[in-house]
């Protein structure tokens, strides 16, 4: 055994029981839920947390979601999109109820995280419930009482699909330093000017930050999104190490 | 067993499973990666293996293309706990690459052009149980899925085939790499669900 070995080995990372303790819906397909998990060590903004479920007969399954707030003593929250051939989100968000115990793993993730104490420019590219560990930076930023400019730009099919729209809207007023801008891709609310589109080239730049101004970016996202943005970020100019990702798979 | 979620049920129970414990099956073939993709042009590409004394070997994408190809039907395995059945890959088998390489080594660090690193043991890329592959389901590889050539070690963790690859660097020392650093196995063996440190 060498000495680095010895100086990484780490404690596995527990199962914890968690009890759900509220629901939050935040669009028809997508709901909130707020978890209490004694022992929970704390985590950073942008983590994420395995949850399993267990049937009668000792069955289970686990999938990944993003933490949606910042570390808040025993307390976590996920976002959920339901899926409607899924396994596991239609379960938290049809059958599962307040004080119904599942188990939770984590925190996970090093990369796709902020830390607060950070000063660069954040500008945070969202597509769909890929808002969700974006959301957690946001947050995590007002708790912190950081300065720390910071842009998100949110891509959504339709008004209905925004996800957290009544505090986004209220943080877009009161939390200085934070711009929100939408991209609707099918429909756009009355009055909004232009067409509905896919994110582009005009939307990164007109709501990012300048490369000399050496942002973190953060895209979240299905796949083809992620890519798309990331590529754009690339072409504007950004240096490949100053854009996170984290796509989204079929995660049911 | 696990605590019960009172009315969860779950899919139907398959009897026979070729799928790792915690894993799914999709026939998507989901992209999981740090940051954006690289574009590598193929006149520039090359593949270096550096051994433990910094002793280099090169391979020109022509020169790669030079050698015996092998044309692997494997099952993948996300640590995101998606599985995926039977797929078809052509490449270049590192026990082509390593052959007459002298090593005393016995991990190796696959390095990807973007930055992205990954620790496996040396003997994991022997025996017929490692590529460096070019071609996904009979064309060209994706960029996205890492192409011009990527690292294929399916009977580990896909995190550990390292996409857009570039070389391995043969180490006296295990040392982590990316996703090893942020937290993921070291050696990450989905039969026994080895997704995190300390698993």
């Amino acid at each position: 055994m060498t000495a680095q070995a010895q100086g990484r080995r780490v404690a596995p990372l527990m199962w914890r029981v968690a009890r759900l303790v509220e629901r939050r819906i935040e669009t028809p397909t997508a709901q909130t839920l707020v978890l209490d998990v004694p022992g929970w060590p704390g985590h950073l903004p942008g983590q994420h947390v395995d949850l399993r479920l267990t049937a009668e007969d000792g069955y289970q399954a686990a999938r990944s979601y993003s933490l949606a707030g910042p570390a808040d003593g025993e307390r976590i929250e996920v976002t959920v999109q339901r899926v409607n051939d899924g396994e596991v989100s239609p379960y938290l968000t049809d059958t599962y109820a307040e004080g119904d115990p599942l188990e939770v793993r984590g925190p996970v993730g090093g990369w796709f995280v902020w830390r607060t104490d950070g000063t660069a420019p954040v500008l945070l590219v969202g597509g769909g419930s890929g808002v969700v560990p974006l959301m957690a930076m946001i947050r995590a930023r007002r708790a912190a009482g950081s300065r720390t400019p910071f842009r998100l730009v949110y891509s959504v099919r339709t008004p209905d699909d925004v996800i957290y729209a009544d505090e986004l809207r209220r943080r877009a007023r009161d939390d200085q330093g934070l711009d929100v801008a939408y991209v609707y891709t099918r429909s756009a609310p009355e009055g909004w000017r232009g067409e509905p589109h896919r994110i582009g080239l005009a939307d990164v730049n007109s709501h990012g930050w300048p490369p000399d101004l050496e942002p973190l970016c953060y895209v979240c996202g299905p796949t083809g999104f992620v890519e798309t943005v990331a590529d754009l970020l690339v072409g504007l100019g950004h240096p490949t190490r100053r854009v996170r990702t984290e796509r989204f798979g079929p995660t049911g | 067993m696990g605590i019960v979620s009172p009315g969860f049920q779950g899919r139907p129970r398959s009897s026979a499973s070729d799928l790792p414990p915690g894993q799914y099956l999709t026939e998507d073939f989901p992209v999981l990666s740090a940051g954006p993709t690289p574009r590598v042009p193929l006149d520039t590409w090359e593949f270096v293996l550096t051994g433990e004394t910094g002793a280099e070997y090169r391979w020109s994408w022509d020169e790669m293309m030079g050698l015996p190809q092998d044309t692997p039907t494997v099952d993948l395995h996300c640590v995101t706990r998606w599985s995926k059945f039977g797929t078809t890959w052509q490449g270049v088998s590192l026990d082509t690459l390593l052959d007459g390489v002298d090593t005393d080594a016995r991990y190796a660090l696959a390095h990807s052009y973007g930055g992205y690193t990954t620790n496996l043991p040396l003997d994991d890329l022997r025996g017929g149980r490692a590529w460096v592959v070019h071609t996904y389901d009979g064309g060209p590889l994706p960029a996205e899925h890492g192409g011009p050539a990527r690292l294929l070690v399916p009977h580990l963790y896909l995190w550990k085939s390292a996409k857009w690859v570039h070389g391995i660097r043969l180490l006296v020392e295990d040392r982590p790499g990316f996703w090893e650093t942020a937290g993921y196995h070291d050696y990450g063996d989905p039969w026994r669900e080895q997704r995190y440190q300390g698993d």
